[in-house]
């Protein structure tokens, strides 16, 4: 178990009884959510519940129609004029990496830096590098995405969201595409992110990952938080029968 | 044969078996992989020596390569006569130009490369620098063309013809009609209704008109639509109809290349806080251009070769000028000779284009550098 040591009570991301529908599809149903500065929130689930909707709402990749979502002091809605200030600040890793297959590696990591954040271009790289450094492929840096494994690919991806120095970030299944020897890479990577003290909200069937890591452990089922808990009652004590299924299903090989 | 035996993990890397790789592979594969394969190699081998012994006879050794007229070219020899092309050479390159101002031409042409090679390849040293005279390439090529200025003669556009005039025509086309383009296709998927709806309509107007009917309008009534007062030349309307006809071409070339790239890439642009002209500049745009060079080039191509269409409407361009030619007496007659010499001209042209993107192409794929 990692121990948070920089957990706090100040929020940094609230969601009241938010709703979103996908056409006449009831996507995400009175979702309501709190996090912490430092906290790390792993969702869990089984596909279709929503747990992807959900994250990406946070970063409004994905509209909601009803309810509150608040991140960082500021409410998300349709006339927001400073929507790519509050991206800059909450990074997020997908499940296909979405690397820019145009650029090198540094120029991915140095690209929104430099122009969102108007950072000098040698200052940028400096930080990329450091930063490449962390996810420990500082040597891949001029190599282009297409010839990096899919294990670096998504550590370059990590580093990439963290460039931006972000307060919070999301992970959307960021282990899913892999190889299995490459998952504990990329977990590693997550792991000492976590222990910096990383806002984090994680979408991951990674249950070892959760146990080591979450504060909090969320299942979702049918676009509904059916349970939240820390992960040692989460795992060891589930309360609903649903939760108890899906655990059963996914721990039992 | 005795195979040896090796204890797992000491197999050492064993050459291919004879015969399956080199050139005595390729030819023993590819030409006489069977009886009939074999047969087939010699009877084109056979076929081929007679077409390229009759090719070079007519083009080269039999040709004759300067004479006063078709008849004296006969007398001499009966292969290609030449001298309809030798003898005509300044109208071919210049059309009507006056002969001693061609100089002019000749530095226009040739400081054409310098103004381009920044542009078309990246890596060149003293690059800026040479961006600079890019930019202000337009300006000097069209003093020195045009003349009027600086104490150089001033030159009417009637005279204008020849290849001349297929390079002006080409080059003009091309470089103002892929920006034109590039905005058609941006504006064709933007989030804007009137944007989206003018170019639409634009994209879908030129393209379903006949290229013949654009020049028509260009040579006769473009004047009634624009304000009184303003005249410009035919060969700027000209120009001006090819621009328009081939951006609406390259535009859905590229909206192909656009819908090409993943939806990731844009969301993730989006999660890094990058707003819609940065999306465009350093992410849709250069995946979506690499993705339509071939499909652009295509469209350039086209261009180049459309623009000898002009000939309707009255301007010299090689063919019309082979035509002159040919309606001299003296070369009656000689038409395989003039078109082949055009033709070939073309196929330089196009085919330099070609290899070009074919570069491009190999030199932006990231994935096996």
């Amino acid at each position: 178990m990692v121990v948070n040591k920089n957990k706090s009570s100040k929020p940094v991301i609230e969601i009241r009884e938010m709703h979103k529908w996908f056409g006449n599809f009831h996507v995400l149903k009175n979702i309501s959510l709190g996090v912490n500065q430092g906290e790390r929130i792993v969702i869990c689930g089984p596909s279709g519940s929503g747990k992807s909707t959900l994250i990406r709402c946070i970063n409004r990749l994905e509209v909601h129609q009803k309810g509150d979502i608040i991140v960082n002091n500021v409410e998300l809605t349709g006339d927001l004029k400073n929507l790519e200030t509050i991206r800059s600040d909450v990074g997020m890793v997908f499940q296909s990496f979405n690397l820019f297959p145009h650029l090198t590696v540094l120029e991915n990591c140095t690209l929104a830096p430099i122009w969102v954040k108007k950072l000098p271009k040698k200052e940028a790289e400096e930080l990329a590098m450091e930063l490449l450094t962390r996810v420990k492929i500082p040597e891949q840096a001029l190599k282009y995405p297409g010839q990096l494994s899919g294990g670096q690919q998504q550590r370059v991806a990590i580093a990439r969201s963290l460039c931006m120095q972000p307060k919070i970030m999301l992970f959307d299944e960021p282990t899913s595409a892999l190889d299995p020897e490459m998952i504990k890479e990329v977990l590693d990577t997550m792991i000492e992110l976590a222990e910096t003290g990383m806002t984090m909200l994680v979408v991951t069937h990674e249950m070892g990952f959760a146990k080591k890591v979450a504060d909090s452990v969320i299942f979702m089922d049918e676009g509904e938080i059916i349970e939240q808990n820390d992960p040692k009652n989460f795992f060891n004590n589930p309360k609903n029968d649903r939760t108890k299924l899906f655990l059963s299903q996914i721990l039992n090989h | 044969m005795s195979e040896k035996t090796y204890k797992p993990g000491n197999y050492p890397d064993l050459p291919p078996p004879p015969g399956t790789v080199g050139v005595y592979g390729w030819i023993r594969q590819n030409l006489f992989s069977s009886i009939s394969n074999s047969l087939l190699t010699i009877i084109s081998v056979v076929l081929l020596y007679y077409l390229i012994d009759g090719i070079i006879g007519w083009f080269f050794l039999d040709a004759v390569f300067d004479a006063e007229s078709k008849i004296a070219c006969r007398k001499i020899d009966d292969g290609a006569c030449w001298a309809v092309i030798t003898r005509r050479v300044g109208q071919f390159v210049y059309g009507f130009y006056p002969e001693a101002e061609r100089w002019r031409i000749d530095i226009t042409f040739l400081t054409m490369f310098l103004a381009f090679a920044p542009l078309l390849y990246p890596d060149i040293p003293k690059r800026k620098w040479l961006l600079y005279f890019s930019a202000f390439y337009p300006f000097f090529a069209f003093v020195l063309i045009m003349g009027g200025y600086f104490g150089l003669q001033k030159i009417e556009y009637s005279l204008f013809g020849g290849f001349m005039l297929t390079i002006i025509l080409g080059v003009c086309g091309i470089v103002c009609s892929l920006p034109l383009g590039i905005l058609l296709a941006l504006g064709r998927q933007s989030n804007l209704t009137v944007v989206r709806t003018l170019s639409v309509c634009f994209i879908e107007f030129m393209r379903g008109v006949p290229l013949i009917t654009l020049l028509f309008v260009a040579s006769s009534m473009l004047n009634y639509f624009l304000p009184p007062g303003t005249n410009f030349s035919i060969l700027v309307r000209v120009i001006i109809m090819f621009t328009f006809f081939s951006a609406a071409y390259i535009a859905e070339v590229i909206r192909g290349g656009i819908q090409a790239i993943p939806k990731g890439q844009y969301e993730a642009a989006d999660a890094l806080g990058m707003n819609y002209w940065q999306k465009t500049r350093f992410i849709t745009l250069p995946q979506a251009l690499k993705i339509s060079i071939p499909g652009i080039v295509n469209t350039f191509i086209g261009l180049y070769k459309d623009t000898t269409l002009v000939v309707v409407i009255g301007l010299l361009d090689p063919l019309g000028i082979g035509r002159a030619a040919l309606a001299d007496t003296k070369w009656n007659g000689l038409s395989t000779e003039t078109y082949l010499f055009v033709a070939l001209f073309f196929f330089v042209s196009c085919f330099a284009m070609s290899r070009y993107s074919l570069w491009l192409e190999n030199k932006l794929n990231t994935d096996k550098k």
